[in-house]
C-alpha cells in the first residue's frame, strides 16, 4: 500500500498570533512552527500500516523552503521521503489541487491528511482533493483499519460516531483517535540521523490560482474585566446570567 | 439567480442551526437582492422556513437518504444550486455541513470560506468575516469565484424572523451511487451534542476523577446544556473523547460556557473563545481563565456546583 501523509505546517499551539504589513499577513516572527496536531495522529497511523501490514510512507508540504525543518521532523518520525511543492499555500482550493497532482502523479492509495489545520482552520483541504482525485473521502476521521482495498473507518458526527465501510483509493480527515496520545513518537537521535539521508524532492507547483483571498486580518478586542461572584451569593450569578447576559 | 440554503434536519425537524442558516440567507439575499431556496431532506414542517426568510423550499422525500451520505447529499446540493442559479450557497458548521461543503466547492467550482460569523460586509467584491488561528483572530476574506459558498459557525448570526411563508416544492434530482456505506450509527439521542448546544457544562482535571461528573451531569440536564471536558480528562479516560474542546478537540460556539476546574490554557481557550458568554468556577483565582472569562467565582467546585445547581433549579421554577 502507498500512502501520502499530509502535512501542514502550522504554527506552536502556545504562538502569540500577530499580523505585519498593515493587517494583511501573519508575523512569523518568533514563532515556533510544528507539524499540524491532526496531521501527527495521522502520521503516526500511517507508520503502524509500515509496520504492522507493509506499506511506503510519503509525507507532502505545499510551501516555501521555510517548511523544510517541518518536513525532515516528519522524515525523523518515520516517512520514507518527503515532497515539498514549493509555492506558497495562498488557499485551501489552491493547495487541494497541488496535493491532487501529487497525490495522482505518484499513485497513492491512502492519503491521510488532517481534520483541519490549526492555522487556517479552513477544514477544507481533504474534501476538496477527495473530489478533485475522485477518491472515497471520510472527514472527522477516528479510527481506520484497512484490509486489502477494503477500509472501515469511524467518523465523528454531532453528537457520536459513525461506522463506514469504504473502498481504496480514500482520503481521510485525521484526528485525535486514529491513535492515541501516548503513541504520538519523539523522534530520536537515531531517525534524525536517518531522516538527513531520506529523500526531500522539491517539485514546481501547477499553475493554479486561489479562489478566496485573505485580505486583512483583525485580532479579537481585549475584553472587559471578569465580574467576580462571591462564592456564597450564587443567587447572583443566576441573576446576572438571566438579566445582564440573557443566556438562561 | 437565488441564494440556495442546506437546512438540516433530524427525524423530520429542523436543527436550530438550520433556521439560523436560513436568516443568514436572507440577509445575504436583501444586500444582492434576491430571494433564498432551502433544500431540505425528509423534514416535515417545510412551511416553518419561510418564517426564518426562505421563499421556496426544495423538498426531497427518500428514504434511502435517511443516514447522512456525503457523495449523494453533494450531488442533491450540487442539482439544486444549479436549478435555482443560485450565486451563493450557505451551510452550517456541523459535521455533516463541513464534511459536504469543500466537495460541493469542487463540483460547483465555487469558493468557500468556512467558519463564517457575520454578513458579508459587501457583496462585490464578496467579503466575509471568518474565524481562524483557532479563535485567536479574525480574517475578511473575499471569495472571487462567481458561485460562492459560506459555511456560517454555529450560534454566531442568531435567529431572525420575518414572518413570511415559502411554498414547498418536491424535487428529485438524480442521485449517484455511493463508494461509503454507513454500517452503524452510534449517537446518543437524549443528550445535546455539543455542535448544537446554547449551553456547554465543561469540566476539568480540577474535578479530580471521574466519579465526580454527576454533579457536572446533573447542572447539564438541569440547563439543558451538552456537557464537554478539558484535554487532560479525555487523554485521562475520565470522559470520552467526543467531549474535549479546545484546539485540539471539538470548537464551542454556545452562548453560556461554563468552566469548572478548568486552568484556562491557551489551547483550552482558543477552542472556546468564540462562545458568547464564559463563566469560570476555579479555586485559584490567578487561574488564567479569569482573565477570558466573563463571570467568575473563586471558590470549590465541589461547594459551589451544588448550591448552583439547587439555584438554578429555584430559579426554572419560577420562570417556567
Ligand atoms: C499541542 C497541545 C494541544 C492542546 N490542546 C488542548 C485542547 O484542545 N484542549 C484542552 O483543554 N487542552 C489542550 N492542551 C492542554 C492544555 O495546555 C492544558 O494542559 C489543559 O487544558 C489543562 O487542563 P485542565 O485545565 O483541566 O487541568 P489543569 O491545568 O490541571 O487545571 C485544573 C484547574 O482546576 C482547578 N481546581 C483544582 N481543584 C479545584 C476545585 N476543587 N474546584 C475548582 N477548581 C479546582 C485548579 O486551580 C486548576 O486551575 C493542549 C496542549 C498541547 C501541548
Ligand atoms: N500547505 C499544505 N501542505 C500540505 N498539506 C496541507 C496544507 N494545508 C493543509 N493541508 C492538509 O489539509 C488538512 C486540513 O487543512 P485545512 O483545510 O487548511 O484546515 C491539514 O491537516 C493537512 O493535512
Amino acid at each position: 500500500m502507498k500512502i501520502l501523509v499530509c502535512i501542514s505546517h502550522v504554527p506552536d499551539t502556545t504562538s502569540k498570533i500577530n499580523f505585519t504589513e498593515g493587517d494583511s499577513r501573519f508575523d512569523t516572527t518568533g514563532v515556533q512552527f510544528v507539524i499540524n496536531p491532526n496531521d501527527e495522529f495521522g502520521l503516526t497511523r500511517a507508520m503502524w500500516f509500515k509496520e504492522k501490514q507493509g506499506a511506503s510512507v510519503d509525507v507532502v508540504n505545499v510551501g516555501g523552503p521555510e517548511t523544510e525543518p517541518t518536513l525532515r521532523k516528519a522524515l525523523a518520525i518515520g516517512a520514507d521521503s518527503a515532497i515539498r511543492v514549493n509555492t506558497e499555500a495562498t488557499d485551501g482550493f489552491a493547495v487541494a489541487k497541488q496535493l491532487a497532482k501529487v497525490a495522482q502523479d505518484g499513485g497513492y492509495d491512502l492519503v491521510i491528511a488532517g481534520r483541519e489545520s490549526i492555522d487556517y482552520n479552513g477544514a477544507m483541504v481533504p474534501g476538496m482533493l477527495a473530489a478533485i482525485i475522485d477518491a472515497n473521502f471520510v472527514s472527522n476521521c477516528i479510527s481506520l483499519e484497512i484490509d486489502g482495498t477494503n477500509a472501515k473507518a469511524v467518523r465523528e458526527i454531532d453528537g457520536g460516531k459513525e461506522t463506514v465501510s469504504t473502498m481504496l483509493p480514500l482520503v481521510i480527515g485525521g484526528q485525535k483517535g486514529l491513535v492515541e496520545e501516548s503513541d504520538l513518537r519523539i523522534p530520536n537521535m537515531r531517525g534524525i540521523m536517518m531522516a538527513r539521508k531520506k529523500p526531500l524532492t522539491v517539485v514546481e507547483p501547477i499553475d493554479v490560482s486561489a479562489e478566496t483571498k485573505a485580505v486583512s486580518f483583525i485580532k479579537p478586542i481585549a475584553k472587559s474585566e471578569v465580574i467576580l461572584v462571591d462564592a456564597d451569593n450564587i443567587d447572583e450569578l443566576v441573576n446576572l446570567l438571566h438579566n445582564e447576559a440573557k443566556v438562561i | 439567480m437565488s441564494i440556495l440554503v442546506y437546512t438540516e434536519s433530524e427525524n423530520g425537524k429542523f436543527k436550530k442551526a438550520a433556521l439560523e442558516v436560513v436568516s443568514y440567507a436572507k440577509a445575504i439575499a436583501d444586500q444582492m437582492g434576491t430571494s433564498v431556496t432551502a433544500i431540505a431532506v425528509n423534514a416535515d414542517n417545510t412551511e416553518a422556513l419561510g418564517n426564518y426568510g426562505a421563499s421556496k423550499v426544495l423538498l426531497i422525500k427518500d428514504e434511502s437518504l435517511k443516514a447522512f451520505n456525503v457523495k449523494k447529499y453533494t450531488a442533491i446540493v450540487e442539482s439544486a444550486a444549479k436549478n435555482e442559479d443560485a450565486k451563493v450557497v450557505v451551510l452550517s458548521s456541523s459535521a455533516d455541513s463541513k464534511y459536504l461543503a469543500p466537495m460541493l466547492a469542487v463540483a460547483l467550482e465555487a469558493g468557500y470560506v468556512s467558519n463564517v460569523i457575520e454578513a458579508p460586509s459587501g457583496v462585490s467584491p464578496f467579503t466575509v468575516k471568518r474565524s481562524a488561528f483557532t479563535n485567536k483572530a479574525f480574517a475578511n476574506t473575499e471569495i472571487n469565484t462567481d458561485v460562492k459558498i459560506v459555511g456560517l459557525s454555529n450560534n454566531s448570526f442568531g435567529l431572525v424572523e420575518t414572518g413570511g411563508s415559502a411554498s414547498v416544492e418536491d424535487f428529485s434530482p438524480a442521485i449517484p451511487d455511493s463508494g461509503i456505506t454507513v454500517e452503524s450509527v452510534d449517537k446518543a439521542t437524549d443528550k445535546v451534542s455539543i455542535a448544537d448546544a446554547e449551553i456547554v457544562v465543561s469540566g476539568g482535571r480540577g474535578l479530580k476523577g471521574p466519579e465526580n461528573w454527576g454533579m457536572i451531569e446533573e447542572l447539564a440536564e438541569v440547563l439543558g446544556a451538552a456537557t464537554a471536558c478539558s484535554k487532560p480528562v479525555s487523554d485521562l479516560g475520565w470522559r470520552p473523547h467526543s467531549e474535549h474542546v479546545g484546539q485540539t478537540g471539538k470548537p464551542v460556539a454556545s452562548n453560556l460556557y461554563i468552566a469548572i476546574g478548568i486552568s484556562g490554557a491557551i489551547q483550552h481557550l482558543a477552542g472556546i473563545n468564540s462562545s458568547k458568554v464564559k463563566v469560570v468556577i476555579n479555586t485559584d483565582p490567578e487561574a488564567p481563565f479569569f482573565k477570558a472569562a466573563d463571570y467568575g467565582i473563586v471558590g470549590d467546585a465541589f461547594e459551589v456546583v451544588p448550591k448552583l445547581i439547587e439555584k438554578l433549579k429555584v430559579f426554572k421554577a419560577a420562570n417556567a
